[in-house]
């Protein structure tokens, strides 16, 4: 990940890692909200339907639009129509890459590990590596020197954060990793995380989703056309901001190192077509407390928890309403960032994880 | 000497689920399948500290609380990433209306 230098060292190798594995931070016990183990295993109960449905719906969607982008392709009439391919292309992959990874969405193994490698091409990720990056997301949510999907750095990286409203940081980032594993390169912060016995994976994976790439800017070059990358890895670059417009709520200008999801992880109402574009990770504090339970039982996973987590966010607007405050003042005062109150009666773990945060 | 253990009543587990059993400084999961068998492995994940007994038992499998891995709790075999390493697996009988594993020291 490309970062300036901070007052803290956010890599996975540096002094902060080391004191996160000392103070206990890592590999730390996280606080859940109680809930009866009964009504739990409804929860997380598995099926096909409801993702198959979905996943129709969202590859039937691509094709249309698809198609008919190509149909228009020439006039005006494209623009609009490749506006919504990319948001469904790019932006939708991102919670299927999410949900599949955690093999909840559908009840079949394979067909989680099928949309999982379809929706890692997509998005120009390894699906060996970013599984292992995620599960180490999911051990040590927003601890520094171990979380290596953190998004919002302290002080914020805020060029790169708005130059990947269009991916423009992220989508040559991607290709250079690509290009990297494919030549069997791992840097020593994805050595940390993903183990040897997985390794090989990683170059092959990155041999073909790259193959594909230079395949398509091949026949754009030999056609004198733009068609052919606007259909495949461009959406990356224009259809990418609204996963960044509501994926950045999840986590961005809350606590740091602490041992509970309800500080450090934002539950955000959305409409449904957001929530079926960005399929429920609206949800997320939930969604790390309870991380086998399927998307499509999140929002009933919040009915049972929500008297013990601070109140939800109203809408996108909302979130992004307490985040840009306080990212701005974070330019000055890195210790800055929002506290989110418990309501009374809640579980106390968070007060002893609270003694933690900087 | 490996010897045989009570670990819970039969009617302490609904089918397809699992209940935590802690012995002598070790945790056990012990698992009752769709079919109505008594199965035990080893009570924490291969993979990082998870209690196997706060997951979710699916079939012949047992998912992880904490990063979804997956077991055939039968055989202990790890079904793929993140869980790499196989569990340990125990003999399980039932006497009367008790389950007893055997376990070695
Ligand atoms: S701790 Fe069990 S899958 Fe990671």
């Amino acid at each position: 990940m490309l970062r300036f230098a901070t007052n803290r060292d956010y890599s996975l190798v540096g002094p902060e890692a080391a004191k996160a594995i000392e103070t206990g931070l890592a590999n730390g016990e996280w606080y859940k909200s109680p809930i009866p183990r009964k009504r739990l295993k409804e929860l997380m109960a598995r099926s096909d339907g409801p993702a198959l449905r979905d996943t129709a719906i969202w590859l039937g969607l691509i094709l249309a639009f698809g198609g008919l982008g190509i149909w228009l392709w020439g006039t005006w009439w494209a623009v609009p129509v490749f506006a919504v391919y990319g948001v469904l292309y790019a932006s939708a992959a991102d919670s299927r890459w999410h949900e599949c990874g955690h093999r909840t969405a559908f009840r079949t193994v394979w067909i989680n590990d099928a949309v999982y490698a379809l929706a890692s091409f997509l998005l120009l990720r390894s699906p060996t590596a970013w599984r292992w990056s995620h599960t180490r997301h999911h051990t040590d949510t927003i601890i520094v020197g171990r979380d290596p999907e953190i998004a919002g750095m302290r002080p914020p990286q805020l060029i790169i954060m708005v130059l990947n409203i269009f991916g423009l940081v992220n989508v040559p980032q991607s290709l250079a990793t690509l290009a990297r594993y494919s030549v069997g390169r791992l840097n020593a912060e994805e050595l940390d995380y993903v183990p040897q016995m997985e390794r090989w994976r990683v170059q092959v994976e990155a041999i073909v989703i790259l193959a594909i790439h230079l395949g398509a800017l091949a026949v754009a070059v030999a056609t004198s056309s733009l068609l052919p990358v606007v259909l495949i890895g461009g959406p990356n670059i224009y259809g990418i901001w609204f996963l960044w417009w509501v994926g950045n709520t999840q986590h961005l200008g809350l606590a740091e190192d602490v041992l509970d999801h309800r500080l450090d992880a934002r539950t955000v109402y959305m409409n449904p077509v957001f929530r079926f574009l960005y399929w429920n990770m609206n949800y997320h504090v939930e969604h790390h407390m309870y991380p086998m339970v399927p998307y499509h039982a999140l929002k009933a996973l919040h009915e049972e928890v929500k008297a013990d987590c601070p109140p939800a966010t109203p809408s996108v607007m909302a979130a992004w309403r307490e985040i840009l405050p306080t990212i701005l003042r974070q330019l000055n005062d890195p210790t800055h960032f929002i506290r989110k109150q418990l309501p009374a009666g809640a579980g106390q773990l968070a007060e002893r994880a609270g003694a933690h945060h900087g | 000497m490996a010897e045989w253990i009570r670990a819970c009543g039969v009617d302490d587990i609904d089918t397809e689920d699992v209940v935590r059993f802690d012995h002598a400084g070790r945790t056990f999961a012990i698992y009752r399948s769709p079919d109505d068998r008594f199965y035990a492995t080893d009570g924490l994940c291969t993979h990082e500290l998870a209690h196997l007994a706060d997951g979710f038992v699916m079939d012949s499998i047992i998912e992880c609380p904490k990063h979804n891995g997956r077991f055939d709790y039968r055989t202990g075999a790890a079904k793929g990433a993140p869980v790499c390493v196989n569990l340990k697996t125990y003999p399980v009988r039932v006497d009367g209306d008790q389950v007893l594993i055997e376990v070695s020291p």
